[in-house]
């Protein structure tokens, strides 16, 4: 069979499965007991195993095979997880890793795996003496309901009987005349959320809200109320015909002949299963996890979405055209048409944008296993927070933001945190924490990796820049703490003592910040001396669609990015003072400098016998400036285009847009403007 | 375009500047437009006018009478933009007009001519008798730099 159509559509999924798999097994190195993450890991391994086999990848078959059989026999309670299994798990899923890689660096996927396989042929077949870890009583009592359980859920049901729980099958039948049923179906549930948990329901909840279903649907629930509160409680919600609650008694183990028998059913268990997490689930993540089976996906090549991207920007072009062109006609039916025209393309603009965005979490999800490598390698305890793995970002700046974060995460694993007992003996706890946080603010995003180390060292980092010729004597005086602390971003600069195999070569944190501002964005560090650092990234949220604010300076056009204005005001002139030579004003009791457009961009001047000053106030950073100009025209959205190569570096010019009526209309560069 | 002219013909476009004609090469000539609203970008060189919308794209434009540090004029019915490109840099020239496409046999281009009037002959790469006409051969590199 020719495989070699689906070799991409392979890799790609092998990778994610991958993927899923690591997840799982830190989920379950964290929760050893946890039959639900194997099942996870198994279902991935699984897939794994058939999709390499058709592909004729025997060794990553054969691989995933022998870890499946570990698994499974973790499944079944025959081996309990301990971290030396978890151990030899993680490396085999290495190995495959590095088989998947070569395939898809055009290599054939073979390795050699014998001693990893011959160390999971041991766990398999020698270390099956201990105990289980979830003990689990068997009842045999036969089950009233006509529901039936998957195994997890009973484990669910049972462990939640030992604690003082109890489990009642409610069923509830909507009145025929019901309108809006799912309206109903989420009233009830949210009573019943309010009584106890609910774990399952028939038919399935995504079917529910779909109005899917007839008069009649049973629900899970687990409680500490009594059954009668539970049937007034659900009857008070409106149109609701009848309600009968029955409690679950003894769930009886024979679950596999029934699904078995009912294979239809059993996937829709499955689906349930695949959303209901260890924990018992509140009603909101139901719903959330449920987009994640509902939703279909397609795989777009990156190119298609560029193509499309461009092509829109031309729309958008001559969308302000038929704009400008419609005020000026003043013909209603066109100004109609034009509006809608505007706003639909406006809804196409938001898709188009989040089409190419991609939660940083596909860059975040490989760090807990590189962190547990490194804890290892290190001998260090630490532990990574990460916060905020849903924050998007456009799909280019993704991919080029993984490498600088390992080196951020390593270098501060390596000299941010301290050895266990030196925590200790500074009175720190002897685990560290690195904090890996990403989030929005305004037009950017910021990650931020922040540790409880031992913070930077100023003399330290002083001493080795005037050593290796980074800075001299003199410009140490005027050196602020920040600038201090980037020094360690400089090329050739390592304070570690010792060079190790993780970092201290110096070369990684200025490949670090060169790739960070060639994506336009910038670096800063924080830091306190004995108790850790923070290294900042801010990065722009789209490169291509901004929202900009069109100003008049004489009878030219400029545009000044929405993200960097602060506010717009009208100062009277005698209200300007002067300081230094510099004309500021006093904004909400800020001394705010004034920079006048006309003078920066000499545009010729003619007289104005205005009384008033019209003004943009920006910022960079804490810092902020007036810009004086004459008169505001209004926000706009404006495809930022490049001045071309003929013209590079004008001063203050980030760049050029097209306005509706054709003209081209400058970009104001805030940054370049304020020191 | 028909590529079927041979070896020994180059073909050109001729535009006016003030008194002369000068060509440039087609192939690196991409469009003639007719004058539109320019742009003016602050901080650049004074040659350089400023930057149009050229179908979309933001294009630089030199006034190549103020490049050959001639008479300035004001622009007129007949002014033209000449969209010539480099490699990857599109640029516009304003010219006084655009007058013809020609082909010019190759060996009635003679290299660098002895007199060549005011303007700096560092643009020129050599000069071209056609009939009466005199067509000077412009390059696109030095006007560029």
């Amino acid at each position: 069979m020719d495989t070699n159509q689906y070799l991409e559509i392979f890799i790609e999924e092998s990778k994610e499965h991958l993927q899923a798999m690591n997840e799982h097994l830190l989920g379950l190195e964290k929760d050893p007991g946890n039959i639900g993450i194997v099942n996870e890991v198994f279902r991935s391994a699984h897939t794994l195993k058939g999709m390499s086999a058709t592909m004729g990848y025997e060794d990553l078959a054969d691989l995933t095979h022998k870890m499946e059989n570990v698994l499974d026999a973790i499944r079944n309670h025959k081996i309990a997880v301990t971290l030396e299994i978890m151990d030899i798990v993680f490396s085999s899923v290495d190995d495959l890793e590095a088989m998947v890689n070569d395939i898809s660096s055009g290599g054939d996927g073979k390795r050699d795996v014998t001693e990893i396989v011959t160390k999971l042929l041991e766990i398999e077949q020698g270390e099956t003496l201990l105990p289980p870890v979830v003990t689990r009583e068997e009842p045999s009592v036969s089950l009233k309901s006509d529901l039936q359980y998957d195994e997890f859920e009973r484990t669910v049901i049972e462990q939640s009987k030992e604690q003082g729980f109890t489990c009642y099958e409610v069923a509830i039948f909507l009145r025929a005349d019901c309108v809006l049923k799912a309206a109903r179906v989420f009233m009830i549930f949210e009573v019943l959320e309010k009584c106890g948990e609910v774990i399952k329901s028939v038919p399935p909840t995504e079917k529910l809200e779909e109005e899917k279903f007839d008069e009649y649907f049973t629900v899970t629930l687990i409680t500490q109320e009594p059954a009668e509160d539970i049937e007034d409680k659900v009857k008070k919600v409106s149109e609701v015909d009848q309600v009968t609650v029955i409690e679950v008694a003894n769930l009886s183990m024979n679950g596999p002949h029934q699904e078995e028998a009912a294979p239809a059913q059993e996937q829709k268990q499955m689906d349930v299963k695949q959303e209901t997490k260890p924990t018992v689930k509140k009603m909101d993540d139901v719903k959330e996890t449920k987009h994640a089976v509902t939703n279909k996906t397609i795989r777009v090549n990156i190119e298609r979405l560029d193509i499309l991207m461009n092509l829109f920007e031309e729309l958008v072009i001559d969308r302000g055209r038929l704009e400008s062109i419609s005020s000026e006609l003043n013909h209603s039916e066109l100004n109609e048409t034009v509006e809608h025209m505007s706003r639909i393309s406006g809804d196409l603009q938001t898709i188009i944008l989040n089409m190419r965005m991609v939660p940083v979490e596909t860059v975040f999800n490989r760090f807990p296993k590189m962190v547990r490598q490194l804890t290892r390698d290190l001998n260090k305890q630490v532990n990574l927070e990460i916060i905020g793995a849903e924050t998007e970002l456009d799909r280019t700046v993704i991919d080029e933001i993984g490498d600088p974060l390992v080196h951020l995460i390593r270098n501060a694993m390596d000299h941010g945190i301290e050895m266990p007992a030196d925590r200790v003996a500074k009175g720190k706890s002897a685990e560290g924490t690195v904090k890996l946080k990403a989030y929005h603010s305004g037009n950017h995003v910021f990650i931020e990796i922040e540790d409880d180390g031992a913070g930077i060292n100023k003399d330290k980092v002083l001493r080795k820049a005037l050593d290796k010729g980074i800075v001299t004597e003199e410009q140490v005086l005027t050196l602020s703490d920040r600038q201090i602390y980037e020094l360690i971003l400089a090329s050739g600069f390592s304070t570690a003592d010792s060079v190790s195999d993780l970092s201290g070569r110096g070369v990684g944190l200025d490949v670090v910040k060169t790739t960070i501002e060639s994506l336009g964005g910038s670096i800063t560090i924080d830091s306190v001396e004995g108790s850790g650092s923070i290294f900042s990234i801010q990065l722009p949220l789209t490169l291509s669609i901004i929202s900009v604010m069109l100003v008049e300076v004489e009878k030219e056009k400029y545009a000044i990015p929405l993200s960097s204005i602060i506010e717009t005001a009208i100062v009277k002139k005698d209200e300007v003072l002067n300081a230094h030579n510099q004309q500021v004003i006093d904004f909400r009791g800020k001394v705010v400098p004034l920079l006048f457009l006309e003078n920066i961009f000499s545009v010729p001047r003619q007289d104005d016998n205005d009384r008033f000053y019209s003004i943009v106030i920006v910022r960079k950073g804490e810092k902020m400036a007036g810009l004086v100009v004459d008169s505001f025209i209004g926000q706009k959205e404006v495809v930022l285009k490049s001045l071309g190569n003929y013209l590079t570096n004008v001063f203050a010019i980030s760049g050029a847009t097209i306005l509706g009526d054709g003209q081209v209309a400058l970009i104001v560069d805030c940054n370049a403007l304020i020191k | 375009m028909s590529e079927t002219s041979a070896p020994s013909a180059v073909k050109v476009i001729a535009f006016q500047l003030v008194d002369k004609e000068y060509a440039l090469p087609v192939h690196q000539v991409y469009s003639i437009e007719k004058l539109m609203h320019i742009t003016r970008v602050p901080g650049t060189v004074p040659f350089v006018k400023g930057v149009i919308n050229l179908r979309g794209v933001v294009t630089p434009i030199i006034d190549l009478r103020s490049r050959f540090g001639l008479t300035d004029e004001k622009y007129d019915d007949t002014t033209r933009i000449i969209i010539a490109a480099l490699d990857d840099t599109e640029v516009g020239l304003i010219v006084d007009g655009a007058n013809d496409v020609l082909d010019i046999p190759l060996d009635a281009i003679e290299p660098q001519p002895e007199v060549v009037g005011s303007m700096g002959d560092e643009y020129i790469t050599g000069v071209a008798k056609l009939g009466k006409r005199l067509l000077i051969m412009l390059s696109l590199e030095k006007i560029f730099k």
